[in-house]
């Protein structure tokens, strides 16, 4: 179906794709929470373990400074991924939820005081709410959230309106995990340094869709995960401009972030390691490296293209089932299809897809404000990746048919 | 009917089920067919919150046995629910403090229970159990 990808071939680099679930071939629309890998990134994690594994950084032999350049091969390859000025702006954190509550735990409370505003939007993930009030609650900085309409855009105008000399911070999701909209973040980013309040874009749902240049965004700070990339767990992604990294108290403290301790005093390592405490994630973050190349290689535009073709063939089959409405029909949206079905929970229809072999996602998505914005407990959602098909799809909606037939 | 034996029971109904449909068929309809809870039940305090759906819990003394009431607003767990109150309802507290559930795991459930932040199923047993103990000290 895609001009530019083929997709049988592609599906071939996913070893997991060939499961047999409950009696019936694998179709994973659970992309949203975490992509499958391909060969390629688990061939690189092994690959390590057999030839490269050392500490590293302060190692002398030779393994050790194998594994250290492998290491920071992938921060240089991160750093060109974002199009950030410097590598050192790339701060390897465990992932999203980690990096937001390292800015909000250091700038934060250096930064906030009271009767500052912070603001956030509707359609947040808990990890881009809670960090924020619980710096909130400290500093006595207040949270402000931006509302939306019933696509599930961002209203805009009230965002504006929002703005003031008392803004300090403003933290909104690119990609929203439970509709899939993709938010304006150039004209939200702009807005707030127009009165000088700084911006973290969570980029946990958009990095695998779109391309993303950081210094053309002019974003402060940029966060996401490599597990929602066909990348690993336990590994995500820190970029803050450089001269907010060096004013902000380091975060963790340990090994590796230092420069020099004694009982009385101890000095700071420079960015990035003064906020890489402890031993990382070493095999994960090398790993991540074959993430890259491989979404590079098949070409973010290209995989965008054919996601936007699932997601117009999903939106149009679902909603020829009756009684199923889709919610979040935002004009701009990545392959996520959130929706209800009249009278049914959402529960029994995870567990009635699951039974047919299909992954999908249900409940608040750990949006529950969100939730509560459509009146809603929770959605089924369906969200796709490069290797899914429009066949998939169809099963999808024959499952759901006889979800209907025994429920109904 | 003792608590093992009502197990052995619900092992043999399912043992006729070839189909996943038919199996869940089945345990939609005891969902449909549990007698509804009195909305006076249906309190914070009775609740056991699962991270998706949500169960409610009633317990109470008759007659010397401790009984149950319980209700989902998703009718799969619901149809698991009435299995359990089924099973655990109507018998001395000690005998269901000690009562060893393992009609779910045969029946081939046991996934479900196995999924305690999504359905509460997991805190629901933990939960009657827990009544079992305590009316049982009360007894005595």
């Amino acid at each position: 179906m895609s001009e530019n990808l083929n997709i049988q071939q592609i599906r071939a680099d996913f070893p997991i794709l060939n499961e047999v679930i409950n009696g019936k071939p694998l179709v994973y629309f659970d992309n949203a929470a975490t992509t499958q890998k391909p060969r390629q990134v688990l061939d690189a994690l092994l690959g390590y373990y057999e030839h490269s594994n050392a500490n590293i950084h302060r190692g002398i032999h030779h393994l050790a400074e194998k594994a250290t350049s492998e290491f920071e091969a992938t921060r240089r390859r991160i750093q060109e991924f974002l199009n950030a000025r410097l590598s050192e702006e790339i701060i390897f954190t465990y992932g999203t939820t980690d990096s937001i509550n390292l800015v909000a735990q250091t700038y934060g409370r250096a930064f906030l005081k009271a009767g500052d505003e912070v603001i956030i939007s509707t359609m947040e993930h808990h990890s881009n709410i809670v960090p924020w009030q619980m710096v909130c609650e400290e500093t006595g900085a207040v949270l402000r959230v931006i509302p939306i309409n019933d696509e599930g855009e961002l209203l805009m105008d009230e965002y504006e309106n929002m703005l003031s000399e008392r803004t300090k911070f403003v933290s909104v999701v690119h990609v929203s995990n439970a509709l899939g909209t993709i938010n304006p973040v150039a004209e939200i980013i702009q807005k707030a340094h127009a009165v000088g309040a700084k911006v973290l874009i969570d980029g946990a749902q958009a990095t695998a869709h779109i391309d993303l240049d950081v210094q053309a965004l002019d974003c402060d700070f940029y966060t996401f995960s490599l597990h929602k990339l066909y990348g690993p767990t336990g590994m995500g992604t820190l970029y803050g401009k450089k001269e907010l990294l060096d004013a902000m108290p380091p975060y963790r403290g340990g090994g590796e972030m230092i420069k020099e301790v004694t009982f009385e005093k101890t000095t700071y390592n420079e960015l990035p390691y003064k906020f890489e405490a402890g031993t990382p994630n070493i095999a994960d973050v090398v790993a991540a490296k074959a993430a890259f190349d491989y979404v590079d290689t098949l070409g973010k535009p290209h995989i965008a293209a054919y996601e936007h073709e699932l997601l117009t063939y999903a939106t149009d089959a679902l909603q020829d089932i009756d009684g199923l409405r889709i919610v979040g029909q935002a004009k701009q949206k990545v392959s996520v299809v959130s929706f209800v079905m009249e009278g049914i929970h959402h529960q029994d229809i995870g567990v009635l897809l699951d039974q047919q072999g299909i992954a999908v996602r249900t409940g608040h998505h750990c949006t529950q404000p969100l939730m509560q914005r459509f009146g809603i407990a929770g959605t089924t959602r369906a969200s796709f990746a490069v290797y899914n098909t429009t066949e998939e799809i169809d099963r999808l909606v024959q499952g759901l048919h006889k979800v209907k037939k025994m429920l109904g | 009917m003792q608590i093992n034996e009502i197990q052995d029971e619900l092992i043999e109904d399912f043992s006729l089920f070839d189909e996943w449909e038919s199996k869940y068929e089945y345990i939609i309809d005891m969902g449909k067919q549990l007698a509804p809870l009195n909305e006076a039940y249906k309190t914070e305090e009775n609740i056991i919150k699962g991270c998706q759906s949500r169960v409610w819990l009633h317990a109470y003394i008759e007659d010397d046995v401790l009984k149950f009431e319980a209700d989902s607003d998703a009718i799969i767990v619901k149809g698991l629910v009435s299995m359990l109150v089924k099973v655990l309802s109507g018998h001395k507290p000690e005998e269901i403090a000690q009562a060893d559930l393992y009609f779910m795991e045969r029946i081939g459930l046991h996934q479900h229970l196995a999924q305690t932040r999504s359905n509460g199923l997991a805190s629901m047993v933990k939960q009657m159990k827990t009544y079992g103990l305590a009316y049982q000290s009360i007894n005595q």
